[in-house]
């Protein structure tokens, strides 16, 4: 709990001006060096991976954590997602009789869009927070420091698994989680709202393609990397006592969402350029 | 009969009993053996020629320590953090089998000064050099193979909590020493931990969460020594302790450096702890209630010297006095 300071003296409106001003500059230096520093970082990383890869002590139980407990939580969210997708979309379809083509519309957002969008989103908020407060105590409890004093590098030790564990195992989450929310939206339009099964496939098959499912899984790459190095850097230079290890795992999550939700859009383009300019376009008829 | 004639009197008999050797080259503290100096020739020297003798010899060896390079050198050092000055100008010297205490109030930068003596924290300018290679200069690899060299003791022991105190201690040992086979890993980690007083039987397969304060710093200690390191590095050791096991932590840190002849820095609060285990205690100022340009290392001498240090603020910290720091208090600084 924080209550506003008291100010024995106030200063005159020229001080206000200069503070401020010197204010949005101190906020734009730290913003350049957090990205400078979260670069570096991430090479460092990079380089413990491919130099030295990662200890099998260290990386049963990143993967343990990041893709067995991970599982269930994601594949329970795309489920839901997908029966939303077909509440929300069904009154607009119907209303231009086109009711019969709700499957193509659900699971073509869930496969380009809403799934890896979505299994990020809880690895950010399951994993992510967990990785930002696992490692931001023991920066404050110096078992950080202790790992260097005894000739083990941090980063190698410590971030190199995590972050090859959300690598590796993000694209199999989305799958997972694309694969209930086409479930879950199947299930409630044809058992409950009634679409017509061999319709509601039909199209799907018709609008959806391999290269939609490809490009939601190569997305989740980066998503994956991105949340594991912003979640190990922002736990690396935690500030002191508990509010430092709140602070790092609240904003290791907002960071890694902006982050996510910028990477889909750069990818989306991207891969959108690629699909027509090399692929001739969507295409359907994934089976 | 004075005690002295008794003594002597004793020794011309060949009854040798205990002698009482000078204070500072007390036989228990020394952290070499003497030599042999009973000689064939001579079977019944007398216990003047032995003290002699002794103090000729040590006064020699500590001769040939001097002349060799220090284990650690640090030359000009500056830390600077933001616009935070910490460190100014900091020169210092440890030799093996040297023990140096840091002392000084909280926040004048003695726990800075030690992460930067294992490469930690780097510094803005000067240099810290172990065994002649300076830290900032080597390469990643170098500086891991260089800290191996280290043992340090973190003020809060710093144990893995998602580890069993078992593999804290043998966690060195699996990162350094491959060719180590689990038995002898296992038959280390017990050696250690009984060393440091524990019983691997009870605590061995706990966490660091299930025991008390005193027994994970003397987990912490044990976890040090696995790489029987050359220079042990405390970072107030005995902050939180009751008297006992502050006084069992300072009896550890005088082993090691008598048994093993591990060279160390202390850096403390603690002038009980410091008098009675360092060979030389330096006192550091904070920075910000320096005048320019003077030193920051306000005190650099043998724990009987501190005691007879004139500057005031190094006798009142050692008797543990407000005096001068309230008035600089009540001045505002």
């Amino acid at each position: 709990m924080r209550e506003k300071s008291l100010e024995w003296e106030q200063p005159s409106r020229w001080e206000r001006f200069v503070e401020s001003t010197a204010g949005i500059g101190r906020a734009i230096t730290g913003r350049v060096a957090l990205a400078g520093n979260l670069a570096v970082f991430s090479a460092a990383t990079i380089f413990w991976l491919v130099v030295k890869g990662a200890k099998r002590e260290t990386l049963t139980p990143a993967f343990f954590n990041v893709g067995v407990l991970s599982l269930p939580v994601v594949m329970l969210t795309g489920t839901f997602i997908g029966m939303v997708l077909a509440v929300q979309s069904y009154p607009q379809f119907k209303l231009v009789g086109l009711e019969t083509r709700i499957g193509a519309a659900i699971n073509l957002s869930l496969v380009k869009e809403l799934g890896p969008v979505l299994a990020a989103t809880m690895l950010a908020g399951r994993v992510g927070s967990a990785l930002a407060a696992e490692l931001g105590t023991m920066r404050v409890t110096e078992q950080i420091d202790a790992l260097a004093s005894m000739g083990v590098n941090p980063i190698h030790y410590l971030v190199a698994p995590r972050f090859l564990a959300c690598l590796t195992l993000i694209p199999g989450l989305t799958l997972f989680a694309d694969l209930m929310g086409v479930v879950g939206g199947a299930f409630f339009s044809i058992k409950l709202l009634g679409v017509d099964w061999s319709y509601y496939w039909e199209y799907s098959r018709n609008m959806v393609g391999m290269f939609d499912v490809f490009a939601g899984m190569f997305k989740s790459v980066f998503f994956g990397a991105a949340i594991a190095l912003i979640c190990c850097h922002q736990g690396f230079r935690c500030g002191a006592g508990a509010e430092g290890v709140g602070k790092a795992a609240t904003s290791s999550f907002v960071i890694s969402f902006v982050a996510i939700l910028f990477l889909d859009l750069l990818l989306g383009i991207g891969l959108d350029q690629v699909q027509t300019h090399f692929l001739g376009g969507p295409k359907g008829s994934m089976i | 009969m004075t005690d002295e004639t008794k003594k002597d009197d004793a020794a011309t008999n060949g009854e040798l009993k205990p002698v009482r050797v000078e204070p500072n080259v007390d036989a228990e503290a020394r952290p070499y053996p003497l030599p042999n100096l009973v000689g064939e020739s001579n079977p019944e020297p007398s216990a003047e020629r032995l003290i002699e003798g002794a103090i000729i010899v040590e006064d020699g060896v500590k001769k040939a320590l001097r002349r060799r390079p220090p284990l650690l050198e640090i030359q000009d050092l500056n830390v600077v953090f933001g616009e935070n000055q910490i460190l100014r100008d900091i020169n210092l010297k440890v030799r093996r089998g040297e023990t140096v205490a840091v002392i000084g109030e909280s926040g004048c930068g003695k726990t800075v000064l030690l992460k930067n003596m294992i490469g930690l924290v780097a510094p803005t300018t000067g240099r810290v050099l172990f065994k002649g290679k300076d830290l900032a200069r080597v390469s990643d690899k170098a500086l891991t193979e260089i800290r191996t060299h280290y043992g340090f003791v973190f003020q809060m022991a710093a144990l893995f909590d998602s580890m069993t105190i078992a593999d804290n201690v043998a966690f060195p040992l699996r990162q350094h020493r491959r060719n180590m086979r689990r038995s002898e890993i296992k038959e280390r980690v017990e050696s250690l931990l009984e060393e440091v007083g524990l019983n691997p039987k009870i605590v061995a397969n706990k966490t660091p969460a299930e025991i008390s304060g005193g027994m994970r710093k003397r987990v912490g200690f044990a976890r040090a020594l696995a790489m029987e390191p050359e220079l042990m590095l405390y970072d107030e050791p005995t902050t939180g302790l009751d008297p006992i096991m502050s006084d069992v932590i300072n009896e550890l840190m005088i082993e090691v450096r008598d048994r093993r002849r591990v060279a160390g820095v202390l850096v403390t609060h603690d002038m009980k702890s410091a008098e009675k285990v360092a060979d030389r205690i330096v006192m550091l100022y904070p920075h910000a209630r320096l005048e320019p340009g003077e030193p920051q290392m306000i005190f650099d001498g043998t724990p009987e010297e501190i005691e007879r240090a004139t500057d005031r603020r190094v006798a009142q910290f050692i008797r543990g006095e407000a005096g001068e720091r309230l008035r600089e208090m009540s001045a505002g600084r």
